[in-house]
């Protein structure tokens, strides 16, 4: 970065921090990862597919396709890009943002439905506002597909034993004709209720320079 | 309640009294007679003479030997005393919310001090510091180390550690200051005392004690955080304590402190720490190798985890590094890979023994510490030992303060004012200290004064902390963790949650306790698994949750219908039921629904990995009564599977399918005949249960990283039979758990029935897992789910 492009980056920086409550310097770490990511172009498309270490990862292909799910952009448009900017990786990024001293209870609950409704974003593929069993199923075959032990069928019973679960914690009166069509924001805030999501997801964006801290290899 | 008090402490009383009475009369051990009935234990010490009889004339009918037993006998009174006392406690309920355990204990030891010291008698010679540390001790270390929660507990270490080590030291040393200032003080007259001694006694009075913290913790539900701190800084500031004691003792009786001394401090405390886990760390592993090669000798398998952990703590007091560190870490570490490795009987005993023994332990510490509080010499000093008091307060106060200001920044979820309120507050000291102060040399020339003031401080602490720590932490609503999270969704979701962020961090190229948790998983799975456990066979988290819900939840409804048990079912039957396999499903009430909802509601497990923090002090982690349902289930299930081979054993024709109770209400009165209609190829049958129930008291181990749950129910003859019905689908494609296996699951389960073959007969073969062979093998159809009209399936 010479000096003669230090002042529009710094206004953008501070737009950014405005937006998703990053600090300066995690944003300027933040940004040159991006640029590592994307080998320096605007815009990464399928750069991150070939981030190496996540190849172990079971969910690999959810979290990849949640950058490019415009949902978790904040706006209500709904549908995935092709490509995504800084901007967005960093929006998404803001969602592990953990809570500070300075959080108030309600910025905490706000955190807290924000991280929520990444989740069920992971899980609704289709975008219609509701998790049905097979998208349910497929989460947790891919969860399970990396311990090896179990088949298909276990996974698919795991689901439904989830999707049960539920089904008669949020509609326990449902009569024998009724079709739970799948889990709705809602419901999946109230399964989750007592679950502490702090302690659990969030990351710790470093205000030092760490990619620099290496060996050198550009890989991740 | 009164009365049954008073007949309590009417009880209480008597045998206390025959204590006195018979260690008075034990008090010298008279040579054993030979002959000639022996008089009863007079009251006088001179009483049990015997001299040979000049002349022996006929065979003595009957003969007593009190002092041959003495020492034994007097042991299992006193502990039966104590347990008594626990006993009594319980009777009125309301005291034990509002006083924690330990305080009783100290009372009701007061109160027998008392009786002690006024009949001029003498508290038992075994309460010595050595029968303190290599008897007592240990059990409450071993009990707190196995059941610390180890993910909180990892997450935190940074945290803990910092509050163990560099608290322990700020308190010690700024307790010994203040101290040594008011020593300057005149009036109080205790200018004799210079810095080292004080020094030494502020590093024995600023251990925070295992023991009092958690009798008072458990009860008190605050944030995960908050506890696994608190919990763990006690545990481990034993280094520092065994170290600063060591070195101020060593150094009272130096005239000059040299730096050299200082320096050689330090390094001894890193010699002393890490040499304790190291030496944990190793006999855990040693002992996890060694229960690979257990399997033939399941009797005495609890046995190798008591031999290591009480070695590994042995040989750290042999090299006076940190014996209590040393037993922590060889428990956290072999935990894991034994619990695996291990029979369920053997795992379930091992946490029971354990559980026992540090409460028994922790019972004595507490009454031996209020009858010696008695029966001791005392010096009171007013000044110093409120003084003393004082300081206490304030240095921990302070120094909770000026830690976490400092570790904060580091720390992602920070501690906010109230956690540290309940920090400083939760900072009891107890028994360690109580027994460290007894150990100094008596070249100290105020030793006694040191006595008394610990015991003040002890007494106080847990006294006035103990009781008001509870309104005081639920007053300034300190947050608090929801403890009892145990559904397949809560735990889908953290799996979830861990493999997003490991994911994230990936790609944001930052590291964090993820990525080390990751890697040491990947390296636990590859090559330390392989070492140590038996059956390499990883299982993930989510599947075993899964399954022993549904366990629970087919015990439960078994054990609510057991009124309704019909004749066993004959061959003929089951073949019928085969046949009625591809009916279609009934419409199923809500009612049942509501049944559902009931029993996963209200079944909470402990998942063995992710052990609920918090495990009550005075009771297993898991619910032993539904274990022990489950165990009885299995064993009639498996009973059950042998047709004609129980003519007493009843099954209902019905073969319950034990996931996810379909349709079955639990009402009784569903007949169980209806059953066999309306629910296709249930895989277990309901047995009659009283026939069973007697039988099995050990309950399961609640596995959740174990190969399968109730998976090694080794119990006896059952066994062959029980293979015949994973065996087929072993032989359709493996066992369940470690293959995926192909589906057709619906042939499985009527065919393994009918197969009595009895192959295989392995004694580790599943037991359980044939009901859940069964439902796993079900493909969409089969599943009762989804054939329930409610779960229109979507896709094929």
């Amino acid at each position: 970065m010479g000096g003669s492009q230090a002042r529009p980056e710094q206004n953008q920086y501070q737009d950014l921090v405005h937006k998703t409550g990053f600090s300066l310097e995690q944003i300027k770490n933040l940004h040159k990862r991006f640029r590592q990511l994307s080998e320096n172009e605007e815009t990464i498309r399928e750069n991150l597919e070939s981030v190496v270490s996540l190849a172990n990862n079971p969910i690999k292909k959810q979290i990849i396709e949640a950058f490019f799910d415009k949902r978790n952009q904040g706006q209500d448009e709904a549908g995935s890009s092709q490509e995504i900017g800084f901007e967005q990786f960093l929006k998404v990024m803001a969602h592990f943002r953990p809570p500070t001293l300075k959080t108030s209870p309600e910025e905490r609950e706000a955190m807290r439905k924000e991280k929520l409704r990444f989740l069920f974003n992971m899980h609704d593929t289709d975008s219609d506002g509701t998790i049905t069993l097979a998208e349910y199923r497929t989460v947790v075959e891919e969860l399970l597909s990396r311990s090896g032990t179990m088949g298909q069928e276990a996974a698919r019973a795991i689901a439904d034993a989830a999707m049960l679960e539920v089904a008669s914690t949020n509609v326990p009166h449902m009569a024998p004709d009724d079709f739970y069509e799948g889990i709705t924001f809602e419901h999946f805030e109230q399964i989750l209720k007592g679950l502490e999501m702090e302690s659990r997801m969030h990351i710790r964006f470093l205000d030092v320079d760490t990619t620099t801290m290496r060996c050198g290899k550009s890989t991740s | 309640m009164d009365w049954t008090f008073s007949k309590h402490s009417d009880f209480l009383l008597v045998v206390c009294t025959v204590l006195c009475l018979l260690h008075a009369g034990g008090g010298e051990v008279p040579p054993r007679p030979t002959r000639g009935v022996t008089v009863l234990p007079p009251v006088e010490p001179d009483g049990p003479h015997a001299y040979p009889e000049p002349e022996k004339d006929s065979l003595p009918v009957f003969t007593m030997d009190y002092p041959r037993i003495q020492i034994p006998f007097e042991i299992t009174l006193w502990v039966l005393l104590a347990s008594f006392a626990k006993i009594g406690f319980h009777v009125y309920n309301k005291m034990t919310i509002w006083v924690p355990e330990s305080c009783l204990l100290i009372s009701i030891g007061l109160i027998v001090g008392a009786i002690m010291h006024s009949v001029n008698e003498e508290p038992p010679a075994v309460l010595t510091s050595n029968v303190f540390f290599l008897y007592m001790l240990p059990p409450i270390v071993l009990d707190s180390g196995y059941f610390m929660p180890t993910r909180p507990f990892f997450e935190n270490m940074g945290t803990v550690l910092w509050f163990a080590v560099v608290g322990t030291l700020w308190n010690s040393i700024g307790i010994g200051m203040s101290l040594f200032a008011i020593c300057q003080i005149e009036a109080f007259g205790v200018q004799d005392i210079n810095l080292q001694e004080n020094l030494l006694f502020a590093a024995i009075i600023s251990a925070v004690d295992p023991v009092a913290v958690l009798s008072v913790f458990e009860d008190v539900s605050v944030n995960e955080q908050l506890y696994i701190v608190v919990f763990g800084e006690c545990l481990f500031n034993d280094a520092v304590t065994v170290v600063l004691y060591n070195m101020f003792n060593f150094v009272a009786e130096m005239p000059v402190v040299e730096p050299v001394d200082v320096f050689l401090g330090v390094a001894r405390f890193f010699i002393v720490g890490l040499g304790g886990m190291g030496f944990g760390v190793l006999f855990g592993i040693v002992a996890a190798f060694t229960t690979r090669f257990t399997s033939k000798v399941r009797e005495i398998e609890p046995l190798f985890i008591f031999m290591y952990s009480y070695l590994a703590y042995l040989v750290a007091e042999l090299f006076a590094i940190s014996s209590i560190m040393a037993i922590v870490t060889c428990a956290l570490t072999m935990k894991y890979y034994v619990e695996e490795n291990v029979s369920q009987r053997s795992c379930t005993t091992i946490r029971h023994v354990v559980k026992m023994l540090g409460s028994i332990s922790e019972t004595l510490i507490f009454f031996f510490l209020g009858v010696v509080a008695i029966t001791t010499e005392h010096e009171w000093n007013w000044g110093y030992i409120l003084f003393t008091l004082l300081f206490a307060f304030l240095w921990r106060g302070l120094g909770v303060l000026v830690l976490t200001q400092i570790i904060n920044p580091f720390r992602t979820i920070p501690f906010n004012l109230k956690d540290q309120f309940g920090l400083a507050y939760g900072g009891l000291r107890g028994a360690i200290s109580f027994a460290l102060a007894f150990t100094l040399p008596d070249n100290i020339g105020r030793k006694q004064l040191f006595v008394t003031a610990t015991i003040v401080i002890i007494i106080f602490t847990v006294f006035l902390q103990g009781i008001s720590i509870r309104p005081l932490i639920e007053f300034i609503n300190v947050r608090r963790t929801n403890r009892n999270l145990e559904t397949i969704n809560v735990e889908v979701h953290c799996r979830l949650m861990e493999h997003t962020i490991a994911g994230i961090e990936d790609l944001c190229g930052q590291w964090s306790h993820f990525y080390w948790k990751d890697k040491f998983m990947k390296f636990n799975n590859r090559i330390l698994r392989r070492i140590l456990i038996r059956d390499n066979r990883a299982e993930s988290s989510i599947v075993a949750l899964y399954k022993k819900l549904e366990l629970q939840n087919a015990m439960e409804i078994l054990d609510t219908v057991s009124g309704d048990i019909s004749p066993a079912p004959s061959i003929a039957s089951l073949h019928e039921e085969k046949k009625g396999l591809v009916k279609p499903k009934k419409k199923f009430l809500a009612a049942e629904l509501r049944n559902m909802h009931d029993i996963l509601a209200k079944n909470m497990y402990k998942i063995r990995q992710q052990t609920v923090s918090y495990t009550s002090k005075h009771a297993l982690p898991n619910d032993s009564r539904t274990k022990e349902i489950l165990i009885r289930r299995h064993s009639s299930v498996r009973r059950s599977l042998r047709p004609g081979s129980f003519q007493n054993t009843v099954a209902p024709k019905s073969q319950k399918y034990f996931s996810l109770p379909a349709g079955r209400s639990l009402d009784s009165n569903f007949p169980p005949l209806r059953r066999s209609d309306t629910d296709d190829h249930e895989t277990t049958s309901e047995v009659s249960f009283p026939a069973r129930r007697s039988r099995f008291t050990a309950s399961t181990r609640t596995s959740s990283r174990a190969a399968v749950p109730l998976r090694r129910l080794d119990t006896l003859e059952e066994v062959p039979r029980v293979s015949m019905l994973h065996e087929s689908p072993a032989r359709r494609g493996g066992h369940v758990i470690p293959d995926s296996h192909s589906s057709s699951g619906e042939r499985r389960l009527p065919a393994a029935r009918h197969r009595p073959d009895p192959s295989a007969n392995d004694e580790d073969n599943f037991t359980a897992p044939p009901v859940w062979a069964a439902e796993a093998g079900d493909n969409t159809t089969r599943n009762p789910l989804l054939r329930r009209p409610q779960w229109n399936v979507k896709k094929v």
